[in-house]
């Protein structure tokens, strides 16, 4: 976190895809899940990325500007059913490709996560590793 | 809200069974996350999803063919993960191989054509001005609507199939007219006219457009006219995959652009830029990850992102002239090519060039290039930007003529003067 970005402990999310979720915080400046995150592992790929090596899955994921790669979708479906999918998602714009993956996991009835939108203002004042449980309306508290 | 039409509403309550209700609920789903209004009725689909990323996407796909899912707009598709003409291409553990397998044949169920190309547009695959459609593959999608002029987002996994199967996509971003119109001027009247009259520009010159054009909509004004399908297929593949580009005009060829005004819509530009060559140079420069010495030792040659056409068949062979590779040479092409090399006797000449032909996928996206890594040499620009995260080699980009000459020598021979 930046020093002049204010700390953050309660926030309200745009819910992009239902659901509620409690984990600790994983904050990735930017990211392609393609390209990004091994599909079957949920390890963050790109060794130029701060938490290169680490696993999303379980965590809340934090990304201020996802980059859509047309095939991050997939990824998300992978990731989904072989159960190293994040506990949530939450982005600084809305990242339609990301929530396709989740679209299409709850119509295969596979388990689904949460998708939030948050303004990059916010979403910077939540520290990362912070524990955080959010709920169905998009509140975000940090515990 | 999307407000569905009684045709729209009757797909989603099953009337066509139940894969065109899943694929009209999930299309009207991204509609809702993209802020549509509606759907737009679309002509025909070309799919990316078809790529193996794992099970998943295989399981998905046969759920649809159970489903008696069977597209309703004619459907070409993009490279899967194997080679079906040349099975042995592809290093693919078995499991991985079988499900890729699974995957290809479910879409073809699903009344796809067999077409396993990224060049759709030169497989028959030509919308007209004007037509929605639903496309996949970032090159695919800026050929569409820069050269075609036929209107495409840029469609992700999934929501392609969907669309096709409904033949409905969300009416947002470049189907709609005020989303199309350029707003920055590239001028292109003092490069060196030499310059342009290679093929080796046009992959640099969709470099630099992926670099630099961000979100917003470039017209380029001064390049040469009549600009061959193959110069087009480069620069979009190589814009497309450098950067998030889905729609440029080029005056006098996109068919939105037939001169100026009409590109910005009678708005003057809100930024004009003038290109040079030290621009161009800079974008070149970064299409290689190392910058061996003349005569340095390549592992591998590749050609054929997009795919090779029957022309840059020709071309190749002729540059060749009758010299056979002394490295690994992979060329990726589609079966429609194939076909046409057969029939003109051309394939035999390609066999004894020690090519070897990559039909149905290509050589970034599932395993084929020998183990181990080193320094691939392309003349494409999608290449060049993907082979490194993808296959762990360097990459060197040169001319189509570099490569000929690289090929035949066992060595790096890079013309230079060119772009002094």
């Amino acid at each position: 976190m930046s020093a002049d970005v204010a700390s953050v402990s309660v926030a309200r999310a745009e819910v992009v895809q239902p659901g509620a979720a409690r984990g600790r915080v994983l904050r990735i400046p930017t990211l392609s899940f393609w390209g990004g995150v091994d599909p079957a592992t949920g390890r963050l790929t790109d060794p130029t990325l701060p938490g290169h090596g680490e696993s999303i899955a379980g965590r809340v994921l934090l990304v201020a500007e996802p980059r859509g790669s047309s095939s991050s979708s997939a990824v998300m479906l992978e990731l989904l059913h072989n159960g190293q999918a994040p506990a949530a998602v939450v982005l600084g714009r809305v990242d339609a490709i990301l929530g396709l993956g989740i679209v299409v996991a709850r119509e295969m009835g596979w388990p689904t996560i949460p998708l939030y939108r948050l303004a990059v203002d916010v979403l910077d004042g939540i520290a990362d590793g912070a524990e955080v449980d959010i709920g169905d309306d998009g509140t975000i508290r940090v515990v | 809200m999307i407000q569905l039409s009684a045709e729209e509403r009757a797909l989603r309550d099953g009337r066509d069974g139940p894969a065109a209700a899943l694929a009209l609920r999930v299309v009207a789903e991204a509609a809702r996350m993209l802020g549509a209004e509606r759907l737009v009725p679309i002509s025909s689909a070309h799919i990316d999803g078809c790529l193996y990323h794992g099970d998943s996407g295989t399981l998905f796909a046969e759920r649809l063919v159970a489903g008696d899912g069977k597209v309703k707009v004619p459907t070409t598709l993009n490279v899967g993960a194997l080679d079906l003409l040349h099975p042995e291409r592809a290093r693919l553990a078995p499991h991985q191989a079988a499900m890729a397998r699974r995957m290809m044949d479910a879409y073809i169920d699903l009344g796809c054509r067999p077409t396993w190309t990224c060049a759709p547009y030169q497989a028959g695959h030509r919308p007209s001005p004007g037509q929605h459609v639903a496309w996949g593959e970032s090159n695919a999608v800026a050929f569409c609507n820069a050269v075609l002029g036929a209107r495409s987002e840029r469609y992700g996994d999934y929501l392609d199939i969907c669309a096709a199967l409904s033949a409905r996509a969300p009416d947002v971003g470049l189907h709609r007219d005020e989303n199309r119109l350029a707003t920055v001027l590239v001028k292109c009247n003092g490069l060196d006219p030499r310059l342009m009259d290679e093929d080796a520009f046009y992959p640099v010159l969709g470099a630099w457009l992926g670099a630099s054009a961000g979100a917003r909509i470039v017209a380029f004004d001064g390049l040469p006219s009549g600009l061959s399908d193959d110069r087009l297929k480069a620069l979009c593949a190589a814009a497309a995959s450098t950067g998030a580009v889905g729609l440029f005009h080029i005056v006098g060829v996109t068919p939105e652009a037939p001169d100026l005004a009409a590109a910005f819509g009678a708005m003057p530009p809100a930024e004009t830029i003038q290109l040079t060559g030290s621009m161009l140079h800079a974008a070149r420069d970064r299409l290689s990850t190392t910058m061996p010495a003349q005569g340095a030792a390549i592992d591998a040659i590749a050609v054929g992102s997009p795919h090779l056409s029957v022309d840059e068949f020709r071309r190749l062979l002729r540059l060749l002239d009758g010299r056979r590779s002394r490295l690994p040479f992979y060329a990726c092409t589609g079966r429609h090519t194939i076909d046409r090399l057969e029939e003109f006797g051309l394939m035999d000449e390609v066999r004894a060039a020690n090519i070897t032909v990559v039909a149905d996928t290509c050589v970034v996206v599932t395993p084929i290039l020998p183990p181990g890594g080193g320094v691939l040499l392309t003349n494409s620009g999608k290449f060049a930007h993907y082979t490194r995260p993808n296959t762990g080699y360097d990459v060197v980009y040169g001319s189509l003529s570099d490569v000929a000459e690289t090929a035949a020598a066992g060595r790096l021979v890079r013309d230079e003067t060119l772009w002094r």
